[in-house]
């Protein structure tokens, strides 16, 4: 199990109603359904995606993001969980008040753009690329660049109530020590518990 | 040996949606595979407008099946694990009871004196089939098209009996466009002078109404895309227009091919019958709303839709599966990815299996 997982995980509440936005194969949503007797459904355009689901027996719902939440009552969701797609939505914000419409809480994470591996790129003049950030600046679905400290901000500008920040860093002794002072410096992944104000 | 339809005659009356009854009702049905010894294994196949009970070949009779590529040994829906029926919809003219059937106090065919089949009456015939066979559980109903609308019916109407639903490139209800499109089939061929206001059985049939018709019909089946790659604008065997009323382009000459194709093997009367059947086919005015609809369906749900599609498009199917999620029902949607047109559920087969054959494995 990655750290994504476990910390989602550990945050996701025994027989939650889950929805999970970009489910891929249907990993999580299946660690989910066993680990914490969680229901509900995986949301993913991708077809093959959906196929994978199916022979996990993974309820998924072949749809974009966006238009894939309309319908749903407000709250009819536990936790809605949007792990590592962020930056690839048109209208981040949008999506992120729509998804704590229909959910009481909401996971969001994200690679971190103010990672300093990132940071000393781009001072010595490269676009970075990164184990969370692995592609071209000319072939990517990434269309948007998220730091730690811009979603904080983002949060506090939207009344959106920052439950709890889990960030999450590379192993190592020197990060271990760092991270928690400097997150948005060492952690190169972004992870937040959200809910509405 | 070589496998024929079976026809089971129905013992009472049925009780028709728009209150009549019909007596003596036909249903002529299909076997494939082995029943288990719990009946756990049954799958019901709902066919579209023009398709009949056979669906697939037998290992006796090697005519295809209109869904060969999807229901066989080893196919993903396997006879070797499950026990598949399919049958002839009463209303239509491939075994079961139709307008073309004797109508036994007359000794006469029924013409328009059959009364309006519906959807629902459809699944009516085929629930009495089911409790011929001693079959009280279904691992699954599916169906494409018209077929898909009797296999949503199915787990609306018969929740608990109902393990699984797959409904391909189907809908709630038409739409408008639709319900047009198959208003100027009908009149195709009420308006054949040959029709007689269905009496016709001993006269010459409306063939050239329901080759229009059926003309029509397969324009809403295929994509603009899907017609573009086909015929584009190809001349059919000539080098240059025959500046005569003749078929010039290949598109038109597919078409009437089509269309000559129908009148050989389908009853003008049963056409009107289905298409009306069709266009009474309305979920939410049938059950208030589709949330009311499905909401004490148990069956697990696999919505497919062909990304092509407009007769039935996609949108219609997402508002089935939206329904279903908001319920908290267990369902999977899917688009099949094709330039086929509403005819992709009978030619991607290969696509449709992909997903079938793991929903049904669960």
């Amino acid at each position: 199990m990655n750290k994504i997982t476990k910390q989602i995980l550990d945050k996701v509440p025994k027989n939650a109603k889950v929805l999970d936005l970009g489910c891929g194969d249907g990993s999580l949503l299946s660690t989910l359904i066993k680990e914490k007797n969680c229901s509900g459904y995986g949301i993913d355009l991708n077809h093959d995606c959906i196929i994978d689901c199916t022979k996990k027996g993974i309820s998924a719902f072949q749809s974009d993001m966006e238009s894939g939440l309309d319908g749903f009552s407000d709250q009819f969701f536990d936790v809605v969980i949007l792990s590592q797609t962020l930056q690839q939505v048109n209208k981040p914000l949008d999506l992120i008040k729509n998804m704590l419409r229909i959910s009481k809480q909401a996971i969001v994470t994200f690679p971190n753009f103010a990672h300093w591996t990132i940071r000393f790129s781009l001072l010595f003049g490269d676009i970075p690329k990164s184990k969370a950030l692995p592609y071209e600046w000319y072939d990517t679905p990434n269309i948007r660049v998220i730091s730690i400290q811009s979603f904080r901000e983002m949060c506090k500008k939207n009344k959106i109530n920052i439950v709890e920040e889990l960030s999450i860093y590379e192993r190592g002794i020197l990060n271990f020590c760092l991270a928690p002072l400097a997150p948005n410096f060492f952690c190169h992944r972004g992870m937040f518990l959200i809910e509405k104000k | 040996m070589s496998q024929a339809s079976l026809i089971y005659n129905l013992s009472d009356p049925l009780e028709l949606e728009s209150g009549s009854k019909l007596n003596h009702v036909d249903i002529s049905y299909e076997t494939y595979g082995t029943l288990n010894k719990t009946k756990s294994n049954a799958i019901l196949i709902c066919h579209a407008l023009s398709a009949d009970a056979h669906v697939a070949q037998h290992p006796e009779n090697k005519t295809k099946g209109w869904w060969d590529d999807l229901v066989g040994n080893g196919k993903a829906i396997d006879t070797k694990k499950y026990f598949v029926i399919c049958s002839n919809t009463i209303g239509s003219c491939r075994g079961s009871t139709g307008p073309m059937s004797i109508n036994k106090s007359t000794k006469k065919p029924y013409g328009l004196k059959l009364p309006v089949i519906t959807i629902g009456d459809m699944v009516s015939a085929q629930e009495a089939l089911l409790n011929h066979l001693n079959i009280e559980t279904l691992f699954a109903v599916v169906g494409g098209s018209m077929g898909g609308m009797q296999a949503l019916e199915w787990s609306i109407r018969f929740p608990s009996k109902v393990k699984r639903c797959i409904a391909i490139a189907t809908t709630a209800k038409l739409s408008p466009q639709s319900l047009a499109f198959g208003a100027v089939g009908r009149n195709a061929i009420t308006s054949d002078p040959e029709w007689h206001k269905g009496d016709y059985y001993a006269k010459e049939a409306p063939q050239k109404g329901l080759a229009i018709a059926r003309m029509i019909g397969h324009i809403t089946y295929l994509s603009e895309q899907g017609m573009l790659d086909k015929f584009g604008r190809n001349l059919q065997e000539k080098t240059d227009f025959g500046y005569d009323f003749s078929s010039d382009f290949q598109i038109e000459s597919y078409l009437k091919y089509q269309g000559d194709k129908f009148m050989t093997f389908f009853d003008a009367n049963a056409y009107l019958y289905l298409s009306r059947a069709m266009s009474y086919f309305d979920l939410e005015k049938k059950y208030k709303s589709l949330n009311k609809a499905f909401k004490k369906s148990e069956s697990k749900f696999l919505i497919l839709s062909i990304s092509s599609d407009w007769l039935y498009p996609s949108k219609q199917s997402k508002e089935i599966v939206k329904s279903l999620m908001t319920l908290s029902k267990d369902v999977t949607y899917a688009e099949i990815d094709s330039p086929f047109g509403h005819d992709g559920f009978l030619l991607e087969c290969k696509k449709i299996g992909k997903v079938v054959k793991p929903f049904l494995g669960n």
